[in-house]
């Protein structure tokens, strides 16, 4: 009988594909929607993700995430590097500085200040020149994106493209000379800014002159250590918050969560996908069924029992709702895969597949109830009637 | 043929006035639909038997209860009042799952709009009783293949059922009433989705394949061409039969000719 239920289905050309469109309808986009929202969120912490050296990340206790920085005196450099279990520490500035360009606009900019020795928490990846370039004089790496557009230079004539920045062209920062040694490419971030990194002892003189410079300390942990223990032990030492770089992600994450709109957007670009998918799965599944009473009455009159008639309901939503969660989430992904190289923010999880193939079976559950009520409450009787 | 058939009603259980057993025993049935002022009284105490191996027309005019009362018979319909036994067994005694089970087993059904399900071919279709038994795919296939063979379908299993015509249909239907070797077969008004010819073609079939053995046929009707079929005809008339006779000769007197011109009875 199931085999049969499936022909059913299958049969009714149209029924079944507005059905499947139903599904495939909500799969998509909860799964393309949700993907966009986890590539946002990702990038909230991507100068997290780009620094892979550290084990923990101290900063201030009223930090929230990792654009708010709340710097602390060079002295706590020196007291992280005095816990023990603290294999290395080094010193991270990140801040916000100006750059005047040649048309006298200025750009705001990200400036990092990688500890002067080790070059440690540099950009994810250099295109152009090298990470060691930025021990020579007035030296800085611009990220591609930033030496691209926003820090590009004007064309000859207006309505020309703009030239890119490249290694030898100089740069106003806070009126301080800089010259381009490099470009990298990191993980995109939330912010639209370009990034500029150069060394920590030159970026606190581009700064804008303040009495506490020092953004991170990027620790290393002896090898063994247990990272939690060291974690507590540093925040007794010191009195600095100290995060594993996951827990610190998390903390970013959290920050834009629950202060920003982006969920609530996207949560209702999620609810509508499952609301407008449920309609209409609802809608043609339950006119499917209804097509179908007289037959299903007379199933029933023939002795086929409610639980059988049920499952077979079950079957018939499950189906369509396996295919069109396949064409949905699989939609979604070549959409992703094809929105590769853009500024496209798309990450697709298994906790977002999970998450929509969980909407897909409540969808078909809703619709399948409907249908299944209509026939529980069928009286096998009305065959007989013309 | 029909003349050694009792036309009174048997007081055994299970056997009837003339010794032969009995297929479905009805004594006193009511059947009441909706409650109060708007109540129809469809049922008004029927006494009704039916007897192995014969084929019992139940006819009488439009609205007097023959519907209901097969929906009864055939453990479709709950009664009100009364007994009502099929082979001793009574569908009122059974939770919903042994009814269902009996009725997959003991019955089989013939619509007069056919109910075919037009998404599956009429192999399938016919194979459904078969499936509900417990047979499995590929011996329910083959087994309703021979029985579309038997009405003269063999060539057609793989079409579906909107590529036949309506006579056709009706066989597969048969096909489908007799597949599973039910011991009772009802039918509403097998014939009237059909033109006359047509209709007296699938009377002959469903009186030379089903039948057989000791199986008994209740058929409603109102096409009175096709009264020469039956062993026995109960009469209805507003709920309850007031009359059941040996041939359409004594339902109507001998001026049975102008009745059926008439179609006094549909
Ligand atoms: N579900 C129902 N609800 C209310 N009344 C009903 C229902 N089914 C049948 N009736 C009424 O019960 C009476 C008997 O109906 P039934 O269908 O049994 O008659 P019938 O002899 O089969 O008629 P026909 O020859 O037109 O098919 C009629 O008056 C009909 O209107
Ligand atoms: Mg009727």
């Amino acid at each position: 009988m199931y085999f049969l239920a499936l022909k059913m289905l299958f049969n009714d050309k149209a029924k079944f594909f507005g059905i499947v469109m139903g599904v495939t309808l909500a799969s998509l986009v909860i799964t393309q929607q949700g993907s966009i929202f986890v590539g946002l969120m990702a990038r909230t912490f991507g100068v997290i993700t780009d620094m892979n050296y550290p084990d923990i990340w101290v900063m201030d206790r009223k930090v929230q995430f990792i654009d708010d920085t709340k710097p602390l005196t060079d002295t706590k450099l020196f007291e992280v590097r005095g816990v023990p279990g603290v294999a290395s520490a080094v010193p991270l500035y990140k801040g916000m500085i100006r750059a005047r360009m040649d048309n006298g606009l200025f750009q705001n900019c990200n400036l990092y200040g990688l500890d002067d020795s080790t070059l440690i928490g540099g950009p994810g990846e250099m295109i152009e020149g090298n990470l060691a370039d930025l021990r020579m004089a007035d030296s800085v790496i611009v990220d591609v994106e930033g030496a691209t557009d926003k820090l590009a230079r004007a064309g000859k004539k207006p309505g020309d493209p703009k030239i890119p920045l490249k290694i030898g062209d100089t740069l106003e920062l806070n009126d301080h000379r800089a010259v381009v040694v490099g470009i990298s490419r990191g993980s995109r971030t939330f912010q639209s800014q370009p990034n500029i990194f150069t060394t920590y002892s030159r970026a606190v003189t581009f700064a804008p002159k303040e009495r506490k410079l020092l953004s991170f300390v990027l620790v290393k942990a002896e090898p063994g250590e247990n990272l939690e223990t060291l974690r507590a032990r540093i925040t007794e030492r010191t009195g600095l918050a100290a995060y594993t770089a996951d827990q610190f992600k998390l903390l970013t994450v959290n920050y834009f969560l629950k202060y920003t709109g982006i969920p609530i957007n996207f949560g209702i670009a999620v609810s509508l996908g499952f609301i407008i998918g449920t309609l209409i799965t609802g809608f043609m599944f339950y006119s499917f069924t209804i097509d179908n009473l007289k037959y299903l009455g007379t199933l029933k009159a023939m002795g086929t029992s409610d639980t059988t008639l049920m499952m077979m309901i079950l079957l018939q939503a499950l189906s369509v709702g396996c295919i069109g969660f396949g064409i949905g989430a699989g939609a979604a992904t070549v959409f992703g895969i094809s929105m590769g190289g853009t500024q496209l923010a798309f990450w697709i999880t298994w906790q977002i597949l999970v998450l929509s193939g969980g909407a897909v079976v409540i969808i078909c559950m809703l619709a399948a109830m409907l249908s299944v009520r209509k026939v529980v409450a069928l009286e096998p009787a009305v065959v007989f009637k013309g | 043929m029909t003349t050694a058939v009792p036309t009174q009603l048997g007081e055994a259980d299970t056997l009837g006035g003339g010794g032969r057993k009995l297929a479905v025993r009805c004594r006193n049935v009511v059947k009441n639909y909706g409650t109060g002022t708007s109540v129809v009284r469809a049922l008004r105490g029927i006494d009704l038997d039916v007897y192995e191996g014969e084929l019992l027309m139940l006819v009488g005019p439009s609205g007097c209860g023959k519907t209901t009362l097969i929906s009864v018979i055939a453990g479709v319909l709950d009664r009100d009042q009364g007994e009502c036994t099929v082979f001793g067994q009574d569908f009122s005694a059974m939770n919903s799952r042994q009814r269902t089970r009996f009725r997959g087993q003991t019955i089989g059904f013939v619509f007069q709009s056919f109910n075919l399900i037009p998404t599956l071919t009429i192999a399938e279709n016919v194979s459904v009783p078969l499936l509900l038994n417990g047979v499995n795919r590929h011996a329910a296939l083959k087994k309703a293949k021979e029985m579309l063979d038997v009405v003269g379908l063999g060539q057609r299993v793989q079409d579906t059922p909107n590529r036949l015509s309506g006579g056709q249909q009706q066989r597969v239907a048969i096909a489908r009433a007799l597949v599973h070797d039910p011991r009772l077969i009802v039918c509403d008004e097998p014939t009237s989705a059909l033109d006359h010819e047509t209709g007296h073609k699938i009377v002959e079939l469903l009186k030379g394949v089903a039948m057989s053995g000791n199986r008994s046929l209740v058929v409603v009707t109102h096409d009175n061409r096709i009264f020469d079929f039956a062993d026995r005809i109960a009469h209805m008339d507003d709920g309850q039969v007031d009359k059941i006779v040996g041939s359409a000769k004594e339902l109507y007197g001998p001026n049975m000719q102008s009745a059926q011109s008439g179609g006094g009875h549909s």
